[in-house]
Order: C-alpha cells, then sequence, then structure tokens
C-alpha cells in the first residue's frame, strides 16, 4: 500500500461522489441542489485531473481524458450558475436548475467512467 | 513530438498545482461562510461569484479592495490568511515551473524534441553526418548549395554550438549524442525514406565502424562513406559492404605519387574534383627523385610506399624511431634543424614532405629546409583547419589538409556518380589518351576553370529530351550545340556515357542518344545552364533538332501549319 495510491483513488472516487451528491433530487428543485456541493465536486475534479498528469500510459491518457471532461462540463455548470444569478441578476429559476443540473449529470457520467478505468487498471496489475 | 516535454512539466507541476487549488478552495470557501455587512448594516453573506472574484484579485496581489462593500474584522482576518496562502502558493508554482524549464533534464528534453522535430520536417532527400569539424563544414555547404540536407550527430557540444553560429543556409537540425549509439541514428532520421546515406566522418576510426555497422544492419539499401585513418579498420568496414572508405592519408599520397607519374592525368583529375587549376594550366607537377620525409608515421609510411611505388627513392627523418618503428636507415631529429635535415642531404633532394602531427614543426621544417634549397617541391601537412593564412603564405607547393581531401573524395562520389566511374575508368587508359584529352580541354577552354557536371536525360532532369525523343533520333552532337546560334557549339566535352550498366568513355558526337541515358561533360561553367536550358525547353531542343526556329504559340503554329508540340509530361 503506498500513499500515492491512495490518494489517487481517493480523489477520483470522491470526484464521483460529490458530483453524485449534487446530481442528486429533483432536477428542477433548486433547494435539492447545494452551491456547496458543486463548489466541492469543482474543487475536487480539479485536483483528480492533475493528479492524473505526467501518466504516460495508455490507460492513464483515458483517465485524464474523462476527469477533463468532467471539469468541462462541472465549469460550465458553475458559469450558468454564476451568468444567471449574477450577471444577468435574475432568480434562480426551474428552468436554469435542470440545465445546471443536467450539466453536472453528463459530468456525473464521465466520472463514473474514470472510476470504471481505475477499476480496470487496478485488476489488471495483481501485485 | 512535443508529448516528452508536456509530459515531464505536468508531472512535476503536480503538487505545485494541487497547493495552489487547495489554497484557492480553501480561502473562497472561507470567503462564502463568514457573514458580512452591506452598506446598511443587514447580515451578508458573500456567495461563490463573488468570493472568487475577490480571491482571484486577492491572489495575484492586483488588489481592487473590499468589494462590494467593506469587510467585517472577521472577513479581514480571513483575508490576511488568505492573503499570504495564495500568494505562497503562486510564488511556488511559478518558482517551481522556472525551475523545472531551467534544469539540464528539461532542456535537454526540449532539445530532443526540437531535434526530432525538425528531423520528421525533412522533406528533402538528407544525409547523416557523424561528427562535425573542418571536413563536415565544406561538405555542408556544397550539399546546401544543391539543396541537399543535411543531419549532425556529434558528441561534443561545442562542435555542435559551433555548428548553430556557423553561418549555413539552411536550418540543419543537430544532436549532442554518440553516434556510435544507433539510438541516435534513427533519431537522427536513419529510417526515413529520403535519408540518403550517412556519412561516417568523426576522427575516431573505432566509431565510425560502429555506425557504419549499425547503418547497415538498419537499413540495408542506404549507402554509407565512412572515414577511415588505419589499414585494419579500412578492411574491416569493406567486409560488411560499406559503399565507400576513404581514407585521406592514402589518398593523399596517391594524389602526389599519380602527379609525379602522370601529370596529365592528375591534372584532369584536378579539374573534375576541386577549381584550383585552369584548363591551360599545365600543373606544377612535383619532380621525380629524391624525396625527404619528415615524421614516419601514417602519413609518412604511406607516403614512402606510394614514392616508392612510382620509383622515387626517399629518405626518412624521424625523431622517436623505435615508437614509430622506422627501419634502420633513418635520420633521428625532428627536422626542424638544420644539422638534421643537411645530414639527410637536403641540398641533393628534390622535394620535402613535412608530414609530423605538429602543425608549427611542420611549418618550421619547411622553412629551414627552403633556406638550405630553394629548388625544394614543398608538401606539407596541415593537422587543424585554423591557422590557413600562415599556411598558404608559407609558399608549400602543396598544402595537405586530411579533412579537405576527405570533403573532395565523399562529394564527388555522393555528388556525381557519374564522375566516380569516370575518374575509376580514365586510370586504366594510357598516357597518350589521356594527353590527348587534356590538349582538347584546353584548346577548348583556354583561360577558364574548367566545371564538371552531369546530365541524366530522364522526365525529371530532361523532359524537352524525354517528350521529343519518341518522334526524333537525337545525336549527342544535337544537345552540344548552343540552344542560342545552332551553329555554334557549346564549350564543352562529354567525357562519359552511361546506359544501364553500360560505360562509354568519350562518346562520339554521333552517339545515338536514349532516354535515361545519363552523360558526363566538362567545360565551362556557364554552358552548363545552357544544356539544361535545352533539354527543358521542348522548343529550343526542336530548333536544335530541325534548324527551324518555329513558333511557340499554337494560334501562330496552326496558322502556319504546324503540328502541336508533344505534351511534358
Amino acid at each position: 500500500m503506498s500513499f500515492e495510491k491512495v490518494a489517487f483513488a481517493f480523489f477520483i472516487v470522491m470526484a464521483l461522489t460529490l458530483n453524485f451528491g449534487f446530481f442528486l433530487g429533483d432536477i428542477d428543485v433548486p433547494a435539492h441542489h447545494n452551491v456547496y456541493e458543486l463548489f466541492a465536486a469543482i474543487i475536487v475534479s480539479l485536483i483528480a485531473t492533475i493528479m492524473k498528469f505526467g501518466d504516460r500510459t495508455q490507460i492513464g491518457s483515458y483517465l485524464l481524458a474523462t476527469s477533463l471532461v468532467a471539469d468541462v462540463q462541472l465549469i460550465i455548470a458553475a458559469l450558468v450558475w454564476g451568468i444567471i444569478v449574477h450577471g444577468l441578476n435574475q432568480p434562480m429559476t426551474p428552468e436554469h436548475m435542470s440545465s445546471i443540473v443536467s450539466l453536472s449529470g453528463g459530468a456525473l457520467l464521465a466520472n463514473v467512467t474514470s472510476v470504471v478505468l481505475l477499476i480496470i487498471e487496478a485488476s489488471r496489475v495483481r501485485r | 513530438m512535443m508529448s516528452g516535454t508536456v509530459f515531464m512539466l505536468l508531472r512535476r507541476m503536480r503538487l505545485p498545482l494541487i497547493i495552489l487549488i487547495s489554497s484557492y478552495a480553501i480561502s473562497i470557501l472561507g470567503f462564502v461562510t463568514i457573514p458580512g455587512q452591506d452598506d446598511l448594516g443587514n447580515v451578508w453573506q458573500m456567495d461563490f461569484f463573488h468570493a472568487f472574484y475577490f480571491v482571484s484579485f486577492m491572489g495575484s496581489t492586483i488588489g481592487f479592495g473590499e468589494i462590494p462593500y467593506a469587510f467585517t474584522d472577521a472577513q479581514r482576518l480571513w483575508t490576511t490568511f488568505a492573503l499570504y496562502s495564495t500568494v505562497i502558493s503562486w510564488l511556488y508554482a511559478i518558482g517551481a515551473l522556472l525551475s523545472i524549464t531551467q534544469s539540464r533534464a528539461f532542456k535537454q528534453v526540449v532539445s530532443q524534441a526540437r531535434f526530432n522535430h525538425s528531423v520528421d520536417r525533412i522533406t528533402e532527400p538528407f544525409y547523416i553526418v557523424c561528427g562535425y569539424g573542418d571536413v563536415s563544414f565544406y561538405l555542408l555547404n556544397v550539399l546546401f548549395r544543391q539543396g541537399i540536407r543535411v543531419v549532425v550527430i556529434d558528441n561534443n557540444q561545442v562542435n555542435i554550438d559551433n555548428l548553430e553560429i556557423a553561418d549555413l543556409s539552411f536550418d540543419t537540425p543537430a544532436l549532442c549524442a554518440d553516434a556510435a549509439d544507433s539510438e541516435s541514428l534513427i533519431a537522427a532520421g536513419l529510417n526515413k525514406e529520403n535519408c540518403k546515406g550517412v556519412l561516417a566522418l568523426t576522427d575516431q576510426d573505432e566509431v565510425n565502424l560502429m555506425v557504419a555497422i549499425a547503418a547497415k544492419l538498419i537499413a540495408p539499401d542506404v549507402f554509407v562513406i565512412c572515414r577511415a585513418e588505419n589499414q585494419d579498420s579500412e578492411v574491416n568496414m569493406a567486409s560488411f559492404g560499406t559503399d565507400y572508405i576513404v581514407n585521406p592519408y592514402t589518398s593523399f599520397a596517391d594524389r602526389l605519387s599519380m602527379a609525379i607519374q602522370s601529370p596529365k592525368l592528375f591534372l584532369l583529375t584536378e579539374w573534375l574534383t576541386d577549381n584550383k587549376y585552369r584548363a591551360n594550366d599545365t600543373g606544377l607537377a612535383p619532380p621525380k627523385g629524391r624525396w625527404i620525409i619528415c615524421g614516419y608515421g601514417r602519413f609518412g609510411k604511406c607516403f614512402e610506399k606510394y614514392l616508392s611505388y612510382v620509383g622515387c627513392e626517399t629518405t626518412i627523418i624521424e625523431a622517436e624511431p623505435k615508437k614509430t618503428n622506422a627501419p634502420n636507415n633513418v635520420i633521428v631529429g625532428r627536422g626542424t634543424e638544420a644539422v638534421t635535415l643537411r645530414e639527410a642531404g637536403i641540398e641533393k633532394a628534390v622535394g620535402i614532405i613535412a608530414g609530423t602531427d605538429n602543425d608549427p614543426n611542420n611549418l618550421s621544417i619547411i622553412m629551414t629546409a627552403q633556406e638550405l634549397n630553394s629548388d625544394l617541391f614543398c608538401v606539407i601537412r596541415q593537422n587543424h583547419g585554423y591557422n590557413q593564412t600562415v599556411f598558404s603564405s608559407a609558399k608549400c607547393h602543396w598544402v595537405m589538409q586530411p579533412g579537405r581531401i576527405v570533403a573532395r573524395k565523399v562529394l564527388s562520389r555522393i555528388n556525381m556518380p557519374l564522375l566516380f566511374s569516370f575518374l575509376h575508368v580514365s586510370r586504366r587508359e594510357n598516357e597518350k589518351w589521356t594527353t590527348l584529352l587534356v590538349e582538347k580541354i584546353a584548346t577548348i577552354l583556354g583561360d577558364n576553370f574548367p566545371h564538371c557536371w552531369s546530365q541524366s536525360l530522364n522526365q525529371y532532369e530532361s523532359p524537352a529530351f524525354a517528350a521529343l525523343s519518341t518522334q526524333h533520333t537525337i545525336p549527342l552532337a544535337t544537345i552540344l550545340k548552343d540552344p542560342s546560334q545552332q551553329t555554334r557549339n557549346l564549350l564543352c566535352v562529354p567525357l562519359l556515357l552511361k546506359r544501364q550498366d553500360q560505360i562509354i568513355l568519350l562518346p562520339d558526337k554521333n552517339t545515338e542518344l536514349q532516354i535515361d541515358d545519363a552523360l558526363l561533360f566538362i567545360g565551362h561553367e556557364s554552358n552548363e545552364i545552357l544544356m539544361t536550358e535545352t533539354l527543358d525547353d521542348i522548343y529550343l531542343l526542336n530548333y536544335l533538332i530541325t534548324g527551324q526556329d518555329q513558333p511557340r504559340g499554337s494560334l501562330l503554329r496552326k496558322l502556319k501549319g504546324l503540328p502541336p508540340m508533344p505534351k511534358i509530361s
């Protein structure tokens, strides 16, 4: 067991769980989707991305790609939120909320792929 | 291509980036949770948008102030903490980035990537040159003039730097690596399709040998030329099919003995391979008789062998006769002193060869010798490329630069395979044949420098010939005419005609030319262009064949009832 591997898996799984936590709930009810959770999901996802930097194996590049997809989706969701509430000074409507949550849903898929790849990688190398 | 550098950068930047993101995340989170006040004194909670905005300009020390409302003390306390942590993480990240980009390992990865990239980008034919020195510099310049590119491998960074400083017309990729390592040869593009050959020109025979072996094993079809200074390595290189081996010492000794034995053949060879002699120069032939050789190293031994072969007596002066296995009658000394030279009988000798591996000593030998006997034919060995002025003012008849000899030999081999065959075949001809040819060239060219060129009668190099040869029979005499006035002939002599595997020496003017023939000419430099024009321009060639200057436009041709010209493919 190495600390590096623990941290690596921790952030990847954490990115998925936080993402899932934010996604959970009725899609158009703002009360079901916490802004702090989105923030945490973005930060953890970014850290997970950086942890994957520099892995030159093929599976390493797939892992990095899935993480990048999740980052992009989550950051766009945050941008949508920020632009609607602060840029356009409008209250959060169910329509806007559902588009934010569906973006995070996309990120969730990418994070699931990432974890699946992680499992494949782990089972491939039996040591 | 650049992935090596990017990956290295990313891997090394992992920790700084994670620290940066964490400090941002903690700061933002703090601002969002700590309650503040608006301008009316109501409790106002910062949201993520404002917190991110504030931390962004605070962390980069731009500092727009407390926005949107003045902060409470709790917020200020948090700002103090956040300010230091974000600024320090920024400094750490930037510092790490700079130290990575400055590190030797990173620079090496970058230069390797740049080298690979520039090798990949070469679409023209190119040669891999191992070892950059006087030889390669001369060689590179000539190759560049013909649009041939070069990739250089040298194990000395100083040489690579010299190459970068040198004023060359092409960007030349250079790799600082051991040429004997096959990986560096592959990196230099040995497996590429447009790699025409490998020139192993380092001054170490073992390295050249290793390069030749590696090149022949990895890419058997690639043309390999080696420089060799020892007989052993020469034989070894030849054993596995190295295409051409140049030994500067035997080459020079061979040249000298050829000049002594048959001055005309020597002059012809010089005309073809160098531009030192004019066509009406008879050449200052070295005399036959007793020669003094100073220095009995590889150079001296070679000369002794070749001079005795053409019937010249030799007297050897050597400082360390035991070390060099000199014969018993050797005169011990350096040859720089008058005493030693007198002992060797300098007054009655016809020539002296200063062939030690020490340049100042060689110069001193020649100067002393000239004082003792002003009629001496002086040959000096110049070991290093610099001090050119000193050597040219020493009034020697011949200066032997191993580098230049190698370069000339290599060039004549890769540049003009026809010239190489001609030199090879012409040595078998007798004195009379050579004299006639030399006199013929001298009468045609007079005071000019003879220039040598080859012409292939294929579709690419001679499209007009390829198009018209299907309709007309074209004798050699036709393309020897001046395209501006067909009654005049070009100032040139055809030396050789190559048809498939057949070689015809001095082809007759009535020889019927066929497509894919290759010809070698010696003549006036400007006449090469005229000939290429003829073979390139279908109307010019047609004029020389038929004697009629026909109109070029299709309308005029139609009016005159002429058939359209065949298409040039």
